[in-house]
């Protein structure tokens, strides 16, 4: 596709997507947000580089396939749940870390809300970088 | 200790495979060596058990569900557990030999031992779970090794005959378990046969049907026997380990288990009398017309099945005593001539005993091993098979009902039994040299196998009281009472000792007369069970084909109606019938921006259905998705309003990448077939909308909405209460749905790009497939017959 104010819009809107989206997906405990949504939002920012400027450079900017995202955000879901059961609790049971500076959180919901970040993610990017190649 | 030694061959079997190419003479030895020492330590626990204090050993393993990895070793477990690792060792050692030089000679050891380790773990389970996962797993090692040779396509059909054959006998396996704990209350072996009072129980007749299935399926009993003979395909160690010493006796030992909690009544000595008996005359008639050696060693092994299963119907102390001597002795003989006949297939390239003779000339040691085995095969002095035959005629002679008739077909079998032993151990050997190729003596390792076992057999017959205690806690095992033995070679002169004389002339003239007899025989039988077999295979095959043609027609709108025909049927009879469509439907208190963005969904919708353009209709979907997303914004979830409007931007780049590989949009379908569409549709649409206002109506249970909007601060430490829900409450629910995304990312890719290279070669060129060339590539394989 070939139009320049979608190319240059796309320069300025990929980094804030990608940016935004990490917003969405830290905040997602206490307002509205979250991984899955977060991971459609980051998927949206390559789609985007991916119509604006071909299949190729998005694939490039990404640095990772797209599988390796599904495969380690399953990795990252499955660890999260396990942390609890290296504890000593049962799968999945929740864990949170009061980190010394600032009155950050550390939590495991956050991990496992990573895992689903990647997974929608790279599912999304799988699927449609596939189609957009296959298309004439 | 006993976790330990069930364990060890399967950590022997995950060690040797890989080790043998690196180190083959150490993998070897590790090989042969577990099971020999699986036997040593097995016997260092002997003498305890045999003085009547049986070792028990739980391990929890999930005991909220009562189950557990418990280990019980009895006489019976312990006879069975020796012979599973005393013939193991002889077998391993034998396999050095056999397959020496073939390069899956590791392969086949690594599996002898996993089944090694899983018939241990059936005999010694004390656990009705545990017992079954054994029991399965020994079919899943059945079915490796009967297709060792898996370039053959015989050797590929026997092993999917036995597994099927024995996997529908583990399902009954199953089912009569859990019912067995059911009505005991336990799924411990030693609680359920202390329960008592389980023949009186209702569930009685179906555990009973359910166990019999497993144990026969098993055990080759008839009508079932038919996949025993198949199973020949297998190189001789495994004829000789599964298929006659220790696997196929897994359902007599399944029988003898529980003997002492199912056993008795009036349904119990007369079907297992029954079957038994059928399947003993049957196996060793059978085994009397054949000509390969396999084929007359694995019909004899039937018969001999049959002649167990009997004995434990007859269900006097005396017949559990035959039974554990009988069982023992055809272990030690039967193993012996299967490895034997191995041997002389493997030096003269032949089984066909019809083709063989004289080989005593240039294979003494095979000839001699051979003919100590035939003749506690055909039950004569002074061998363990004459005690355990005598003991058989005698415990039949005082069975409680129709003992003429048990001892009469047993007689039979006797006198029948002792032709077939002359045919296998004495005619190749006998009489002039004749052979298709030169025979020379075989390995060592072809002969010791054998002659160690055979030599055991004539061993424990000089010297009967060596096997007195093994045999006696078993059979008191078996009984559930202490049963005393006293074996001894010479009974004195009574009717076994005259059935036996009658038995060697009248087989003696079976065997002279072979060949006259042989022609009298019909050539095929009208109706046989592997015959039976084939045609339910192949009608099931049939009906599988038939409903993918039916159902699986590759068109993705057929799909669609046969979902939602579904839902709409099944759903909608159960609002009907909940009379839950009562629900009000009222607008008036509806806003007025409310009614706005409804109409514009509904605004979309209808654009969509009418656009004659796939770019308005999917611009269309994409302000009904817009709306949808307002109303949740509208009532207050923000969270689903943000994914909802993401998810449309992508479906729609998503669709208009799709139109790529669409053929050009024309109404294809006729009128009638569109108005049926349209019906359909509005009626699923009346469905959903009348299914989301019941379920807001009626409540049959309280919300649990509150206690995640009270909790979800306290436990989750979060304040977004739908995130909450997603990543902490429900955290499996999500795990699991996104592990759902990842294969359908996955799945959609492999169609997409699999169809997209097998369509580019096999046009050649680039152009876009046709509507129907994407799901027929699809379903294709799926429509080839296995």
């Amino acid at each position: 596709m070939n139009s320049v104010i979608l190319s240059a819009a796309t320069v300025l809107l990929k980094p804030l997507l990608t940016f935004i989206s990490l917003f969405v997906l830290l905040r997602g405990h206490n307002e509205p947000g979250g991984g899955f949504v977060g991971g459609l939002i980051a998927a949206s920012a390559f789609v985007l580089q991916a119509i604006a400027h071909g299949v190729p450079p998005a694939r490039r900017s990404l640095r990772v396939r797209p599988r390796l995202l599904i495969a380690g955000g399953l990795l990252t879901a499955a660890a999260s749940g396990l942390i609890s059961v290296a504890m000593g609790a049962p799968f999945m049971t929740g864990q949170t870390y009061a980190l010394p500076v600032l009155g950050w959180k550390l939590s495991t919901a956050l991990l496992f809300d990573i895992g689903v970040y990647l997974v929608v993610m790279g599912a999304v990017l799988h699927i449609i970088f596939t189609l957009v190649e296959d298309a004439p | 200790m006993l976790l330990l030694l069930t364990l060890l061959p399967f950590a022997a079997a995950a060690v040797v495979a890989p080790l043998w190419s690196r180190a083959h003479r150490f993998a070897a030895g590790i090989s042969v060596l577990v099971p020999l020492g699986t036997a040593v330590a097995l016997l260092s626990l002997a003498p305890a058990v045999w003085r009547g204090e049986p070792l028990l050993e739980p391990h929890a393993w999930a005991p909220s569900v009562g189950v557990s990895l418990s280990f019980h070793l009895d006489g019976l477990s312990l006879l069975f557990s020796l012979l599973i690792s005393g013939i193991g060792a002889l077998v391993l050692l034998y396999s050095q030999g056999y397959l020496h030089g073939s390069p899956n000679l590791g392969r086949f050891c690594a599996t002898l031992l996993f089944f090694m380790g899983s018939m241990l773990g059936v005999v010694l389970a004390n656990n009705l779970v545990a017992l079954f996962v054994f029991w399965e797993l020994t079919s899943f090692s059945s079915y490796l090794l009967i297709g060792f040779e898996s370039s053959r396509l015989k050797a590929r059909n026997a092993a999917l005959q036995a597994l099927l054959v024995t996997g529908i006998g583990g399902l009954a396996l199953l089912a009569g378990a859990v019912l067995l704990a059911l009505a005991a209350g336990s799924y411990e072996i030693t609680e359920v046969l202390a329960a008592g009072g389980l023949r009186q129980h209702a569930l009685y007749l179906p555990i009973l049907l359910l166990i019999l299935g497993a144990a026969f399926t098993k055990s080759a009993q008839f009508p079932f026997h038919f996949w025993l003979p198949s199973a020949m395909e297998a190189p001789a160690p495994v004829s000789a380990y599964l298929h006659s010493a220790t696997m196929v006796k897994a359902g007599v030992y399944l029988l003898a288990r529980l003997n002492p909690a199912l056993g008795g009544g009036a349904e119990w000595p007369l079907l297992l009398g029954l079957f038994g008996g059928a399947t003993m005359l049957i196996g060793v008639v059978v085994a009397f017309f054949k000509n390969d050696l396999k084929q007359i060693l694995a019909y004899s092994t039937i018969g001999v099945l049959g002649t167990l299963v009997l004995m434990i119907g007859v269900g006097t102390p005396d017949a559990f005593k035959a039974m554990a001597a009988y069982l023992l002795a055809h272990a030690l003989y039967k193993g012996s001539l299967f490895l034997m006949s191995g041997a002389v297939d493997h030096e003269t390239g032949t089984r066909d005993i019809g083709e063989l003779s004289g080989l005593r000339r240039a294979m003494p040691l095979t000839a001699a091993v051979a003919l100590i085995a035939a003749v506690s095969m055909a039950g004569l002095p002074p061998t363990l098979g004459f005690i355990g035959k005598e003991l058989l005629y005698e415990s039949a002679n005082h069975a409680p009902a129709y003992a003429w008739l048990v001892t009469a077909a047993l007689a039979v079998n006797g006198a029948i039994l002792f032709a077939v032993a002359a045919m296998a151990g004495y005619k190749p050997f006998a009489g002039p040299l004749r052979s298709p190729k030169p025979p020379h003596e075989a390995p060592w390792t072809l002969w010791t196998a054998p002659g160690v076992a055979a030599v055991l057999g004539l061993v424990l017959g000089l010297a009967p009281r060596a096997a007195e205690s093994a045999i006696r806690s078993a059979a008191s095992a078996v009984a559930g009472a202490p049963v005393s033995v006293e074996l001894s070679l010479f009974h004195g002169f009574n009717l076994p000792l005259l059935l036996t004389a009658a038995g060697v002339i009248v087989g003696g003239l079976l065997y002279i007369y072979r060949s006259r007899i042989a022609g009298l025989a019909p050539r095929s039988a009208p109706v046989t069970a592997g015959g039976v077999y084939d045609r339910l295979l192949a009608a099931l095959v049939g009906f599988a084909a038939l409903q993918t043609r039916w159902l699986q027609s590759g068109y993705l709108r057929a799909y669609l109606k046969i979902i939602i025909l579904t839902a709409v049927l099944l759903g909608g009879y159960a609002l009907l019938t909940r009379n839950a469509a009562a629900a009000a439907l009222s607008v008036s208190d509806a806003r007025f921006h409310e009614l706005i963005v409804g109409g514009l969904i509904l605004a979309g919708t209808i654009a969509t259905v009418r656009a004659r353009s796939r770019m308005i209709s999917v611009a269309a979907v994409g302000a009904v998705g817009v709306g949808v997303s307002l109303i949740f914004v509208l009532f207050g979830a923000p969270d689903l309003a943000m994914t909802q409007l993401t998810i449309e931007a992508l479906t729609v780049v998503l669709l208009v990448f799709v139109f790529h590989h669409l053929p050009d949009f024309s109404l294809k379908s006729r009128r009638p077939v569109r108005v049926l569409d349209v019906a359909l549709c509005a009626t699923a649409g009346v469905f959903m909308g009348a299914l989301v206002l019941a379920a807001g109506a009626e409540r049959p249970w309280p919300s649990i909405s509150s206690y995640f909007t009270d909790n979800s601060r306290d436990l989750a430490g979060g304040r977004n209460v739908v995130n909450v829900i997603l990543t902490d409450f429900r955290g499996l629910d999500t795990f699991g749905e996104i592990t759902v995304l990842a294969i359908a990312g996955i799945g959609v890719y492999a169609l997409l790009r699999l169809n997209m290279d097998e369509i580019r070669r096999r046009e050649g060129a680039r152009t876009a497939p046709s509507e129907a060339a994407i799901p027929a590539a699809t379903t294709a394989p799926d429509r080839e017959t296995p």
